[in-house]
């Protein structure tokens, strides 16, 4: 029998393209210019355009960060004026990382912009909430953590954005896809170590188990726009790549070539993936149980100050 | 009913670190073109030639990052330098095809020696050292070229090479290789084999041989040192089979050559200064 008919309005697929940037070091405007020359490249039917964290900047910036970031509204102005230079009025969302100054309070953001007739409307802004400092990583030394996962309506349902780290911690995915979230994005940065194989780096195996797992535990697509180029010695791995509900890679990218990713996602999958695995479903029901445990290190009560753009 | 029992293997004396020799190769060769193409513009590369197999690995990946007509090749013996080595180096530059040349830093040296007769043989040895850091930068600034270096992990964690010498040139493509991933990268790149079989030796004194100036084979080095590094204490080492002495010597060495890999120490007197406070990548 055929399946009964998807009664829900959003559309049913999504087309989308990862920009893998490969940006020179601290040179803002010269990125966003080479941006414009990859949005050239994007065909038409492109509906979703997703860039990796600090994609117009590279990453490990130190001191420097201050001198590079900007407030959200000025870095979707300056994405939608590069869109519009290249498909005028042509309808697009787009997702990127950067360096935020919220008012001399500094994130490694990524924001959700939907462009159309001419304007950049924010859709959601995430700032990083685990900042990486230990090892080769000293994010916590300049900014400042993100407070608050939030999900977000998109025209194609509900997202959420996943920085980097934010990505490694299992409570977080699982965190968003209760919160409702059907398709996760996450901007990455990822310094490329470990030869040991086989195939790839260790870290690029190790990403690959991170994103497929949350893939298959929650029924979400997954969308990881990766950073490529080195930065002094430290090789940004790349490997985007779209990963389905079932925890298929459908697409990936090589590791140290800037690249557009292109991928077709067809929505539907993940309402039948959710219905062979429901797992999704059965932690919606247990999760007030493993939540309120008292042994957890939780404060009780609303701790959140009201946080995000 | 009886169920197997399936257990997890417990950890035991580790093998030298693994490497994937294809995965390793196109890592170091996109570094390479990044770090003099790309973020240098230099287009040349100069690599000091021993005869020995890290620098003939360094060779191989110049040659195949930049082409072997863009990688120079310096030999820089001294007079108590063995021959083999020589003949060693030019197995490589004839493998290759890249430009050569032989430089003899014996005058240099013995200029300044002549006049430090007690000098003993580890004096002597950093001076030839340092001296062939000089002859690389100087040619490198003749040839429109970049310093490529050769050291590799080991010899970097426990210390054994002259400080400003063998780790001067500006880049290094094998700096967090262990040695034995050195020598499966050679055997990969098709260096030819005399070089991979042969006792490493810094051949700064007759006879001299790394293994045996460190008292450990590079094998057990790079299995304790892999271990080490991930955070086990000399107690978890034993306990996982390893020697106590050598995972004492080992300790040693790594524990009394922090300073070795890094910069000068300089005194703190700002709210400004350089890499304490001021700090800007090196790429930026």
């Amino acid at each position: 029998m055929e399946p009964p008919r998807n009664l829900n309005e959003k559309p049913q697929r999504l087309r989308v393209a990862l920009v893998q940037t490969k940006p020179l070091k601290g040179r803002y405007a010269e990125n966003l210019a080479n941006l414009q020359s990859a949005f050239a490249q994007i065909e038409s039917e492109v509906d979703l355009v997703v860039l990796p964290e600090a994609a117009l900047t590279g990453y490990f910036l130190e001191g420097a960060v201050y001198e590079v970031a900007l407030s959200a509204r000025r870095f979707a102005d300056d994405l939608t004026r590069a869109w519009h230079a290249v498909h005028g009025d042509r309808r697009v969302d787009l997702a990127c990382g950067f360096f935020e100054n919220d008012e001399g309070t500094y994130h490694n953001s990524a924001l959700y912009l939907e462009l159309a007739r001419g304007a950049g409307r924010i859709v959601h802004v995430h700032r990083k909430m685990f900042l990486p400092t230990y090892g080769v990583f000293d994010e916590e030394r300049f900014l400042s953590r993100g407070r608050r996962l939030q999900v977000f309506p998109t025209r194609f349902g509900t997202m959420a954005l996943l920085i980097c780290e934010d990505a490694w911690h299992a409570i977080v995915p699982t965190i968003a896809a209760i919160k409702g979230a059907r398709i996760l994005i996450v901007p990455s940065a990822a310094p490329g170590r470990g030869v040991e194989g086989p195939g790839e780096l260790t870290s690029i195996l190790r990403w690959r188990e991170i994103l497929t797992t949350a893939a298959v535990e929650h029924g979400v697509f997954v969308l990881y726009a990766g950073l490529t180029g080195f930065e002094g010695g430290k090789g940004m791995t790349g490997s985007s790549c779209v990963i389905d509900p079932r925890g298929e890679i459908l697409v990936s990218s090589p590791p140290t070539e800037p690249c557009i990713v292109i991928a077709d996602l067809d929505l539907r999958e993940i309402d039948l993936a959710r219905a062979t695995l429901p797992l999704l479903g059965d932690l919606d029901a247990v999760l007030p149980d493993l939540l309120l445990d008292e042994e957890l290190p939780l404060p009780r009560g609303s701790c959140h100050p009201e946080v995000g753009p | 009913m009886t169920f197997a029992i399936v257990e997890a293997p417990r950890p035991g004396v580790g093998k030298p670190p693994a490497i994937d020799t294809v995965v390793a190769t196109a890592w170091l060769i996109a570094f390479l073109r990044d770090e003099l193409l790309v973020r240098r513009r230099i287009e040349h590369a100069v690599v000091g030639l021993s005869g020995g197999v890290d620098s003939a690995v360094t060779a191989y990946l110049c040659a195949r990052a930049l082409g072997p007509k863009n990688v120079h090749a310096i030999r820089m013996p001294y007079k108590t330098s063995s021959p083999s080595s020589l003949a060693d180096a030019q197995l490589v530059i004839d493998d290759l095809g890249i430009a050569a040349r032989t430089i003899e830093i014996t005058d240099a040296v013995d200029g300044y020696l002549r006049q430090e007769s007690d000098a003993d043989a580890r004096r002597r040895g950093n001076v030839m050292a340092r001296m062939r850091m000089l002859v690389l930068f100087d040619q490198s600034a003749k040839l429109d070229a970049l310093p490529v270096g050769t050291g590799n992990k080991t010899e970097r964690l426990l210390g054994y090479f002259t400080w400003h010498a063998d780790d001067a040139p500006p880049v290094n493509p094998l700096g967090d290789l262990f040695k034995t991933q050195v020598w499966a990268l050679a055997k990969h790149l098709g260096v030819p084999q005399r070089l991979i079989d042969k006792a490493p030796t810094a051949d700064l004194e007759a006879d001299q041989t790394d293994e045996g100036d460190l008292g450990i084979t590079y094998a057990r080095a790079d299995a304790i040192l892999s271990q080490m590094l991930l955070g086990y204490s000399n107690e978890q080492l034993v306990e996982r089979g390893f020697a106590a002495e050598e995972v004492t010597l080992v300790r040693r060495r790594v524990d009394g050559t922090h300073w070795k890999r890094h910069l000068p120490t300089t005194a703190m007197l700002s709210n400004t200064a350089i890499n304490e406070f001021y700090l800007r990548p090196v790429d930026y």
